[in-house]
C-alpha cells in the first residue's frame, strides 16, 4: 500500500513541480529580458501554467497519416516511463528512499540510456524530416555526453567507495561511518555542513561536478546544448508532430529530467540532504539542521537552486553549433574527466 | 513465484526473439530486439546479477541498439524491394544454419539437467564481488580482453581518420 502512496505522491510531486517548473522558467527568462512575464492569472501569473496545461489536454490528439501510431503512441509514454523511474532510487531524506538497491547511480545511467530509444522512436514515428533530424541530433549528443557524465561520477564513486545513491548521501556529513576530511587534511565528521560536502572531499571533485553538471544540461537537451530542438531550423525537434496529451507527457519529461539530474549532482557532489550549515564549538547548527523533514527540505532547496542555474544559464547563453558541441564534448570534457577519474585513483591511494 | 516469472520471461523473449526475425520493418524489428535485451535483463535480475543486468541494460539496450538503429536509418533500408540472393548462397546459409543446430543439439546434449545447485552467496552479483573474483580468478582473460578491445579501437580510430593526402 504505501508502494502506491509514494509512487502516486511522486508522481503529483513531480506534475506540480513540472508546472511550476515552467511558470519559473517563464518569470526568469522575463526578469533577464526585462519583461514582467506572465501576469494576468492569478497572483503574480502563477495559475498561468494550470491555465495553459487545461488547454493544451483540450486540445485534438492529432497522429499523422503517415505516421507509424503504434510507436508515435508509444514514444512519449516511454520517455516519460524512463525518466519517472529514475526517481525510484533518489534518496529524498535520510528515513526515505524508495528503492534502496546496492547500484542505484548506476540504473540511473541507464535509465537515461533508455529516455534515447524513446526519443528515437518519436522521431522516427513522426515520419516527419525536422521530427527526425531533432532526433538524431538528440542522440548523437546525449550518446556523447553520457561518457564525460559517467565517468566525472565514476571519479565520485571512487572517493564514496558505493554504488548505492543513500550511502554516498551519508558519507557527506555528520551521520557518515566512515573518517570524511576536508580536502584531505581535516578531519570533519563531527563539523558537518557544507565543509564535509563531497565538493570539498577532494578538490578535483569540483572540476567532476562542473563536468557533470554541463552533461546534464546536455542530456536534458537544454540551452545551450539544444540543437535537437532549434527552432530557428528545426521548428520544434523531434516533437514537432506531437499535440494534446501527447505534447504535454514529452514535455513532463523535460522537466522531471531537469530535477532527476540535477538531484543526481546534488546528491553526488553538494551534500545530498545534509544541511550546509557546520556545528561550530556549542552552537550545533549541523546538530539541529538535519533529519527526516530537514532532509527533504535541504534536498529539494538545493535542487531546485540547480533547476534555477540550469534557467539561468538558458536565457543567457546562445546556443551551440552542432560540430563545436562534439568538439566540446570529445576534446574537451572527456580527457578533463579522465584526468578527473585518475586523480581520485591517486588521491584514494595516497592522500585518504 | 520466481519459476512462474521466470517461464513468462523466458516466453516473452523467445517470442520477441521471433518478432526480430518475423516482423517486416526492420525499425520495428530493430525495436522488438530492444524488448529482448530488455527480458535478458530481467532474467539477470532474477539470477540475482544486478550489476550485470544493469550493464547489459546500459551497453545493449542503450548504446548498441541505438547505433543499430542509426545504421539502419542512414542505409534506408525501408524498402521493399530486397535484393534476390542467388541460390548458391542460401544453399550455404542452410548449411551453415544446419551445422550450427548441429553444435547446439551435442552441445545440449552433453549437459545434465535438472541438477541445480544453490547459488553459494547472496551477493554473488554485486559489484565488489564481481570485482574480486574479476581480478583474482579471471584476471589473464580480463586482460586479454582488454587488449582485444584496445586493437577494435585502434582499428575503428583508423578506418574513421581522415586522408592526409
Amino acid at each position: 500500500m504505501t508502494f502506491y502512496i509514494i509512487s502516486i505522491s511522486l508522481l503529483a510531486f513531480v506534475a506540480i513541480y513540472a508546472l511550476m517548473g515552467v511558470w519559473a522558467e517563464r518569470k526568469i527568462s522575463a526578469l533577464i529580458q526585462d519583461r514582467v512575464g506572465p501576469v494576468e492569472t492569478g497572483k503574480f501569473g502563477l495559475l498561468q501554467t494550470f491555465a495553459d496545461i487545461i488547454k493544451l489536454l483540450q486540445k485534438e490528439d492529432i497522429v499523422p497519416t503517415t505516421a507509424d501510431k503504434v510507436l508515435f503512441t508509444l514514444a512519449p509514454v516511454l520517455v516519460f516511463t524512463s525518466v519517472f523511474m529514475g526517481f525510484a532510487v533518489l534518496p529524498f531524506s535520510p528515513a526515505y528512499i524508495s528503492s534502496n538497491i546496492n547500484i542505484g547511480l548506476f540504473y540511473f545511467m541507464a535509465i537515461i540510456s533508455i529516455e534515447v530509444v524513446g526519443i528515437l522512436m518519436a522521431g522516427w514515428a513522426s515520419n516527419n524530416k525536422y521530427a527526425f533530424l531533432g532526433s538524431i541530433r538528440s542522440i548523437a549528443q546525449i550518446i556523447a555526453y553520457e561518457i564525460p557524465a559517467g565517468i566525472a561520477v565514476l571519479s565520485a564513486v571512487m572517493i564514496y567507495q558505493s554504488l548505492n545513491l543513500q550511502e554516498i548521501a551519508f558519507q557527506q556529513g555528520i551521520y557518515a561511518k566512515s573518517d570524511i576530511y576536508f580536502f584531505g587534511f581535516w578531519k570533519v565528521n563531527t563539523v558537518g555542513g557544507f565543509l564535509s560536502w563531497g565538493v570539498f572531499q577532494a578538490p578535483h571533485l569540483f572540476v567532476a561536478a562542473i563536468i557533470y553538471f554541463i552533461a546534464s544540461l546536455a542530456e536534458a537537451n537544454r540551452t545551450p546544448f539544444d540543437i535537437p530542438e532549434a527552432e530557428s531550423e528545426l521548428v520544434a525537434g523531434f516533437h514537432v508532430e506531437y499535440s494534446g496529451f501527447k505534447f504535454g507527457a514529452l514535455f513532463l519529461a523535460e522537466y522531471a529530467m531537469m530535477f532527476l539530474t540535477s538531484m543526481v549532482l546534488v546528491i553526488l557532489f553538494f551534500g545530498a540532504w545534509y544541511s550546509p550549515l557546520p556545528n561550530i564549538a556549542k552552537v550545533q547548527l549541523a546538530e539541529w539542521t538535519n533529519g527526516t523533514y530537514w532532509g527533504i527540505f535541504w534536498i529539494l532547496l538545493k535542487t531546485l537552486l540547480i533547476v534555477v542555474l540550469q534557467i539561468w544559464i538558458r536565457w543567457t547563453l546562445p546556443r551551440f553549433r552542432a560540430d563545436q558541441l562534439m568538439n566540446f564534448c570529445w576534446k574537451v570534457l572527456i580527457p578533463v574527466s579522465f584526468a578527473c577519474l585518475f586523480i581520485s585513483a591517486f588521491w584514494k591511494l595516497i592522500v585518504l | 513465484m520466481n519459476q512462474s516469472v521466470f517461464y513468462l520471461l523466458s516466453f516473452m523473449t523467445v517470442l520477441f526473439a521471433l518478432l526480430v526475425v518475423f516482423s517486416k520493418n526492420p525499425i520495428h524489428s530493430a525495436l522488438y530486439m530492444v524488448l529482448t535485451f530488455f527480458t535478458i535483463t530481467c532474467h539477470y535480475v532474477l539470477l540475482n546479477a544486478q550489476f550485470l543486468a544493469i550493464v547489459n541494460f546500459i551497453v545493449y539496450m542503450g548504446a548498441i541498439m541505438v547505433l543499430i538503429l542509426f545504421a539502419m536509418m542512414f542505409l534506408n533500408l525501408g524498402k521493399d524491394t530486397e535484393p534476390q540472393k542467388p541460390v548458391l548462397l542460401k544453399f550455404a546459409a542452410v548449411i551453415a544454419a544446419g551445422l550450427l543446430l548441429v553444435t547446439i543439439f551435442a552441445a545440449l546434449k552433453k549437459t545434465d539437467g535438472g541438477q541445480i545447485t544453490g547459488i553459494a552467496s547472496n551477493n554473488i552479483g554485486l559489484v565488489k564481488e564481481l570485482g574480486k573474483t574479476l581480478f583474482r580468478d579471471f584476471l589473464l582473460p580480463f586482460e586479454i580482453i582488454s587488449i582485444l578491445l584496445l586493437s577494435a579501437m585502434v582499428g575503428a580510430v583508423l578506418l574513421a581518420k581522415r586522408d592526409t593526402k
